[in-house]
């Protein structure tokens, strides 16, 4: 891929596809802001630490996923105090976020404890309006049922849980990639869900900001662990008008980006325990590492739009 | 919980078969039927996302067992719904059934759907 510049719109050195690659390969823990066209960027511990507000812009939220709450193996024994540290970082913030996005995995087996220890945990959060998607975890036993009645009644989801809304001018779509998933094949949408997409964004300027978010990641990470959805070309095909497009997933636990087009796909890091990289395991399953690392490897992600720029600014910083 | 004394085990074993003989479900190991022949035990481990032997051939009225060798919960689905399906399998837990009528049964984990394996049913 070239380095040069091939967008310049706004005449200050930087186009959208260069900043994103920056970011994609700067790692986590900062935060990326465009301010006056000048990038800059800072670890999210040292503003908490000068305890220096935010630079001011138009919408923040901030992305969750993967806590497995219940999972006590020895990648994590303990879950429920990693998932607090997270909500404290959070709370420490100085400009709270405007809202959380859950993207998948509260829980480790379905069971209903595991769900109340969860929201209880959670109430300790100084952010209360919280946006939730299903991960496979979460749906274990009665395709999502007690999941939906749960979480998903506030935002009127429709079918198995997908709905979309509105927040400064931002259009928001929670999607459902974990239920009724097809023997050899990945994560789904299905027909009823993006016959639904495609009518959801018909009527919307394609000017106006979408960020899509789903448990597994709506591109091909890894089809061989079952890191892609099988029917997300067409979804991103009802989105491709669309000048800036940011599509969130957890479900893989660790950070990775990819730019294609005007989409940026990320995936977030979980907060329970690290997952392998592509490949370099037999399996995807809960990777172990030594304790003083895990911190490093959970994490969250902020998002930030600032009106008037294209590109969201996605941010991840680990809990160490 | 209560200990269990050497009696009581024996009480508790003699139950456990009791109910075996009542459902599918089954605990790892030799099984005798209500008849009191005892049946050949078919295992599959599933370990690293993957069902081993991903193919298993049993004589029909023959047990197959699968045992979670991971830290992550699987389950095990008929993809013709040609047999019940297991709840979520947590580590170390298993799932019984006993195979049917001669023919070719294939199967997948519903929540890691790449994971498949067929079951080849013989005559007795």
């Amino acid at each position: 891929m070239s380095d040069y510049i091939s967008h310049d719109h706004e005449h200050d050195g930087i186009d959208r596809r260069g900043f994103l690659q920056c970011m994609a390969w700067a790692g986590t823990g900062l935060l990326w802001t465009v301010s006056g066209g000048i990038l800059a960027s800072k670890t999210l511990a040292q503003i908490a630490k000068a305890g220096e507000p935010l630079p001011a812009t138009d919408l923040s939220f901030l992305q969750i996923s993967d806590s497995h709450i219940g999972f006590n193996k020895e990648a994590n024994k303990d879950v429920t105090a990693t998932f607090k540290i997270a909500l404290d970082r959070i709370n420490a913030m100085p400009t709270p976020p405007s809202f959380l996005i859950h993207t998948g995995d509260i829980t480790q087996l379905s069971k209903p404890e595991e769900f109340d220890t969860f929201d209880e945990i959670l109430k300790s959060c100084r952010t209360k309006d919280v946006f939730y998607v299903p991960g496979e975890h979460d749906v274990l036993n009665d395709g999502g049922k007690l999941y939906r009645d749960r979480y998903l009644k506030r935002v009127e989801a429709k079918g198995s849980g997908w709905y979309s809304f509105n927040k400064n001018g931002v259009h928001f779509i929670g999607l459902v990639n974990v239920l009724d998933l097809q023997a050899g094949g990945l994560g789904q949408l299905g027909d009823e869900q993006l016959e639904w997409l495609e009518a959801d964004v018909k009527d919307l300027g394609t000017s106006t900001p979408i960020v899509v978010f789903a448990h597994i990641p709506l591109w091909a990470v890894y089809p061989e662990w079952g890191w892609g959805t099988s029917d997300s070309e067409r979804a991103l095909g009802y989105l491709k008008p669309f000048g800036s497009v940011t599509v969130l997933n957890g479900h893989i636990h660790q950070v990775l980006q990819k730019v294609e087009g005007n989409v940026t796909f990320h995936t977030a890091m979980s907060t329970a325990f690290p997952q392998p990289a592509p490949g370099t395991a037999p399996s995807p399953g809960p990777m172990k590492v030594p304790a003083e690392k895990l911190r490093s490897l959970l994490g969250l992600t902020s998002v930030q739009y600032k009106q008037g720029k294209t590109a969201l600014a996605v941010v991840d910083s680990n809990l160490s | 919980m209560t200990t269990l004394t050497p009696r009581n085990k024996t009480i508790a074993s003699l139950f456990a078969i009791g109910c075996l003989s009542l459902s599918n479900f089954a605990l790892a190991g030799d099984v005798k039927d209500t008849d009191g022949t005892s049946s050949k035990q078919n295992t599959i481990d599933i370990k690293d996302f993957a069902f081993n032997p991903q193919t298993i051939t049993v004589k029909s009225g023959e047990k197959i067992t699968w045992t979670n060798r991971d830290d992550e919960p699987h389950t095990v689905v008929s993809v013709e719904k040609q047999f019940k399906k297991s709840s979520a399998l947590d580590t170390d837990q298993t799932f019984t059934i006993t195979a049917g009528a001669p023919g070719t049964y294939t199967y997948f984990c519903s929540v890691h759907p790449k994971m498949t394996g067929t079951i080849l049913v013989v005559k007795s």
